[in-house]
């Protein structure tokens, strides 16, 4: 579905990838993981065409991404971006509603059609009720649903998030995945970009782990994400743990040193208290 | 059923529309030569084929249709382009304090009509129109002398683009003085360029000013729903699908068209650019479906009404440059903006 063969790409000098071959099949849903300027976000804008690669390909359903007319690659492949820029004065409504952009006729506005993915794709994610509110009157866990709405309205087989449940609730990170996860039983190719590699754990079936620029491990969750290669990536001693409820590994980081808290002393007291 | 969101009518266009009517109204009776509202209702109507008997006294057809409706409707017509036209370049920009200045457009039309005027270009060529075509020429030139700076600046960035606008701006002043002071027999003409004004405008001049008006907003039209995307910046619009950099070339291109179609029937009129699509986007929200048009009732409206008060203003039927009107009104209005509260103001 997505292959990037050789991808180098960047900043001006900077070469945040340095040579990036990775094939998504369809149907798969992705963990992109890795430590701060591993290249996550890099490499999601190249696979959605907002940053030509300087060197390499990137191919959609076969297709060079570079190559694709605008509107098609749109069709094809939808984003919920990191840092999004957003626009005060726009209503949700409206910022929802460009996700059927690349579906629009020459001249044409939005129409029923349109207005209807909208407003399903908002329910989807629960923002149906903030459809007439300006964006500069949401929060940021509001505002991230809502840019995900938007990618959902974008009715893509692909699906490409970056850091989309950083500013969410614990519970609402629950549902944003679960719905992701209902998404890619439907057959969507999701690829997520997360710091919270619990939650990748928990619901991608693959991990790919960026280091530099380079794809330092990737594989099945069970294979990837162990006491071994978490402590090499990350560079610091990270314990794997099965999740009592779903056996799904998860992990623990230790201090360095013990530079910690003892554990709270029970129920008799203060932690403090000693 | 339809959706709630398409209900939308042009209903919220009223307020707007009635207030362009009534500054039209008030163009059309107000001046030195006194005019009865039935007399101005009749010569209007006769001039609109409608059987009415003639006023009695025969200049007043001269005076109403001749020195005042083609001049309010000149002023209208210019004061809704540039309105678009500052709605346009602060989407493209996503910068709240673009217009038509940022980006040297309005400078190097004046430039170009100045320069025409010293080098006597109406008379050589026989024309009256050779001034304002040099203005148009201005504008595009300095439109263009921006944007590959800015290219070659690293891209078509809003900060690369503002910045090339100020280059550019400062540049042409520059210029425009000097052509100022190398011939000062014509500093009133110039003054009429660099401050603005309908003195003597009219039929003529709309002829030249409405097929800019037309391409101009034929243009903006078509890239209406880019230009909201556009708002989110280049990566979010490339990833909607949205051919950014084509996009976002053509709105400037068809904003400026309608800037350089001002400058030449009119000079430069500042602030009407900036107060009237930050007002309504305060009201009406940042959508530019319903801002460019509710900014350009906004514009016409106001320039009209500051029209107005340029030639009434004075005693003895002096008039002021509308400029002035316009920057009286809007510098303390645009204080107000700025000051009661974030929302509006942020593009």
């Amino acid at each position: 579905m997505i292959r990037c063969q050789g991808l180098r790409a960047g900043y001006g000098r900077f070469e945040a990838l340095s040579g990036i071959d990775l094939h998504v099949r369809p149907g798969e849903m992705v963990g992109l993981l890795g430590p701060n300027g591993a290249g996550k976000t890099t490499l999601l804008l190249a696979m959605t065409g907002a940053l030509a690669p300087a060197a390499g390909r990137v191919l959609l359903g076969g297709d060079d991404i570079a190559a694709m007319p605008d509107r098609m690659r749109a069709r094809r492949a939808a984003a919920v971006p990191q840092r999004a820029e957003s626009a005060s004065g726009l209503s949700v409504r409206a910022l929802v509603l460009m996700g059927r952009y690349p579906y629009l006729s020459l001249l044409g506005g939005y129409g029923p059609d349109d207005l209807a993915a909208a407003d399903a794709a908002m329910a989807a994610v629960g923002v149906a009720g903030l459809a007439g509110r300006r964006l500069s009157e949401l929060s940021g866990g509001e505002f991230q649903r809502v840019l995900t709405a938007r990618a959902l309205a974008q009715a893509t087989d692909v699906l490409i998030l970056d850091e989309a449940s950083a500013s969410l609730d614990i519970a609402r990170k629950m549902e944003l995945y679960a719905l992701l996860a209902a998404r890619n039983a439907d057959g969507a190719t999701i690829v997520a970009a997360l710091h919270d590699i619990n939650l990748a754990a928990l619901f991608c079936r693959r991990l790919v782990f960026l280091k530099n620029g380079r794809i330092e491990a990737d594989g099945p969750v069970a294979e990837v994400f162990t006491h071994k290669t978490l402590s090499r990536i990350y560079d610091t001693d990270i314990l794997v743990i099965a999740h009592p409820a779903t056996g799904a590994p998860q992990a623990l980081a230790v201090p360095a040193g013990g530079a910690c808290l003892p554990a709270a002393p029970t129920a008799h007291g203060p932690a403090g208290d000693r | 059923m339809v959706h709630p969101h398409l209900r939308r009518g042009g209903l919220s266009a009223l307020p707007l529309a009635l207030a362009g009517l009534a500054a039209v109204a008030a163009a059309c009776l107000a001046g030195a030569y006194p005019a009865a509202p039935a007399d101005v209702a009749a010569v209007i109507g006769r001039a609109a084929g409608l059987p009415l008997a003639a006023p009695e006294d025969p200049a007043l057809t001269a005076v109403v249709l001749d020195l005042r409706l083609w001049r309010a409707l000149l002023a209208y017509g210019v004061g809704a382009a540039l309105a678009v036209a500052g709605g346009v370049f602060q989407g493209v920009l996503r910068n709240p304090l673009a217009d038509p200045f940022t980006l040297g457009v309005s400078g190097g039309a004046a430039f170009g009509a100045a320069l025409s005027m010293t080098l006597g270009l109406a008379a050589a060529v026989g024309s009256r129109f050779a001034t304002p075509a040099c203005a148009l020429a201005g504008g595009g030139a300095a439109l263009a002398a921006v944007l590959a700076l800015s290219r070659l600046s690293g891209g078509l960035r809003r900060e690369t683009v503002v910045l090339a606008g100020i280059v550019a701006a400062t540049f042409l002043s520059a210029l425009l003085s000097l052509v100022k002071a190398l011939n000062e027999e014509s500093v009133a003409g110039i003054v009429f360029w660099i401050m603005g004004g309908f003195q003597g405008r009219g039929r003529a001049e709309l002829g030249l000013f409405l097929p800019c008006l037309a391409g101009g907003l034929v243009v903006v039209r078509f890239y209406i729903r880019e230009l909201d995307i556009l708002l989110l910046g280049e990566t979010q619009a490339r990833q909607l699908g949205v051919p950014a950099g084509r996009a976002r070339l053509a709105l400037l291109a068809g904003a400026s068209l309608l800037t350089a179609g001002s400058v030449a029937v009119s000079g430069v009129i500042g602030f009407v650019g900036l107060i009237a699509p930050h007002a309504c986007r305060r009201l009406y929200g940042a959508e530019h479906g319903t801002l460019l048009p509710q900014s350009a009732l906004c514009g016409g409206a106001l320039l009209v009404a500051s029209d107005v008060l340029s030639r009434t203003i004075l005693p003895d039927g002096a008039e002021l440059p509308v400029g002035v009107v316009t920057a009286l009104l809007g510098g303390p209005f645009f204080c107000f903006l700025l000051l009661s509260g974030p929302s509006g103001g942020r593009a």
